[in-house]
């Protein structure tokens, strides 16, 4: 067993500069890394690019270090439901760049996978495709996408061992496994960290060699962005 | 009358198949759940990661680590399945999803669909509507056949940013059911008590009248 543990969020987080480039696990305030978020925002980390599905919302995941400028460009699909996002963004105060969510799933995947790039048809004969290489395939167009390059790939999963297997939970599990391994470094938090042996092989999501540093994270607040229920 | 939502989402539910895998985007199409058929098989796909997506949960049950693509509480039915965003949206480009059902703010009559982007007044992003509208082969407009201001949103070209192009097959708004074939509108029913003059009045794109057009039922 390669042992990946380390002790807390603060030594997960070794080696973070300004200027790099992260990507956060998460769809929505659905297992997004809420601990590393913290920490980004306690290191007052500046200048950062985030490859992330969602920008959060004001007071609450990404929206945190967009409240303190710390980020220069957002790389994200949908930023809706962020007041704040959407005044820098149109000031100019940062740089967005909106990508198709199938294409940014993929741009994850193919660099953790080694794939440089990959043809897809999302935004064929759109804005999304201005500038880049297109070509017919079976009769189809498509456009080329290349995969990200990031510092470090931040994740949230459900459970994880001392050796760095992930097992995810419901839909919490959306962008984080395609992130896993797709950065130079790999940090993923879990709600409860176990020793070796402990999880089925048969149910792992992510074997550990995507993972670099796994701790157990604290005090998940979990906020739901749309309560929506039904009467008995 | 022209329909309500509710009547929009009730008429596309008739669309829905036998064993189809559905993608429901958010607004009108997330009711067409409500409407399908109890006899039949249908699962309904969210982008987010979820196949068999059920209900809203009962009060007290919700659980945070479960939503749809609208980010709201839901739950999973027996025989549902989580995966990532890559497999999911591998099930959309893969063609593995039957038919998607979505909202637009344009449709042109060659097929051409905007729905994410008012320059300089609305970002919100494209989420994954990009992705569904480019690899579906069965896609399903639900929209509101005018604008506030009562102008046409069935056009000739759109005006807005695209999401796609040549790419809807059948629109459902709250006046007609339409088709789209050979870069045209072909009116195929109507609300009930609105005349084929008021939709033509309302549609700015080519409108193909052929035959007798009936009006819906409910």
């Amino acid at each position: 067993m390669i042992r990946k543990t380390v002790a807390n969020v603060q030594e997960a987080c070794e080696g973070i500069e300004d200027g790099m480039t992260f990507m956060l696990g998460g769809f929505g305030l659905c297992g997004i890394p809420e601990n590393i978020i913290n920490e980004l925002v306690r290191r007052n980390v500046q200048q950062i690019t985030c490859i992330s599905n969602y920008a959060g919302v004001d007071d609450f995941g990404l929206g945190l270090l967009l409240k303190k400028h710390q980020i220069k460009k957002m790389i994200s699909s949908y930023v809706g439901e962020n007041a704040e996002f959407e005044r820098q963004m149109l000031s100019g105060e940062m740089e967005v760049e909106l990508v198709p969510q199938g294409t940014l799933a993929q741009r994850c995947e193919a660099a953790r996978t080694g794939i440089p790039a990959f043809f897809t048809p999302a935004g064929y004969g759109t804005e999304v495709a201005e500038g880049k290489e297109t070509r017919e395939f079976n009769g189809k167009m498509y456009v080329m996408e290349e995969a990200f390059k990031a510092d470090f790939s931040f994740v949230k999963a459900w459970k994880g061992d001392e050796a760095g297997n992930l097992i995810f939970k419901g839909t919490a599990r959306n962008f984080n496994p395609c992130m896993c391994g797709a950065a130079k470094i790999t940090v993923a938090e879990v709600e409860e960290l176990v020793p070796v042996g402990t999880l089925d092989p048969n149910h792992i999501h992510i074997p550990g060699i995507f993972v670099q540093r796994i701790f157990q994270g604290e005090k998940y607040e979990k906020r739901i962005e749309q309560l929506t229920v039904r009467k008995r | 009358m022209s329909l309500t939502k509710e009547q929009i989402a009730q008429r596309i539910a008739r669309e829905v198949k036998d064993g189809y895998y559905v993608n429901l985007g958010i607004g009108i199409p997330t009711l067409v759940a409500n409407y399908v058929r109890d006899d039949i098989e249908v699962e309904f796909q969210s982008e987010n990661g979820i196949l068999g997506m059920g209900p809203f949960p009962y009060e007290g049950e919700e659980d945070p680590d479960l939503i749809n693509a609208g980010k709201q509480t839901i739950t999973a039915l027996p025989g549902a399945s989580f995966f990532d965003s890559a497999m999911s949206f591998g099930m959309i480009r893969g063609q593995h999803v039957d038919l998607t059902i979505l909202g637009a703010m344009e449709v042109a009559q060659n097929g051409d669909i905007a729905n994410w982007k008012i320059p300089g007044k609305m970002v919100k992003g494209m989420g994954g509507a990009m992705d569904l509208v480019a690899s579906a082969e069965n896609i399903i407009v639900a929209m509101i056949h005018t604008n506030r201001a009562g102008e046409s949103k069935l056009l000739k070209r759109c005006t807005l940013p695209l999401t796609g192009v040549k790419c809807v097959k059948k629109i459902v708004t709250n006046l007609a059911v339409l088709e789209i074939k050979d870069e045209k509108f072909h009116l195929l029913e109507r609300a009930p008590g609105v005349s084929i003059e008021e939709i033509q009045k309302a549609t700015e794109g080519d409108l193909v009248i052929e035959g007798e057009i009936p009006e819906m039922k409910f």
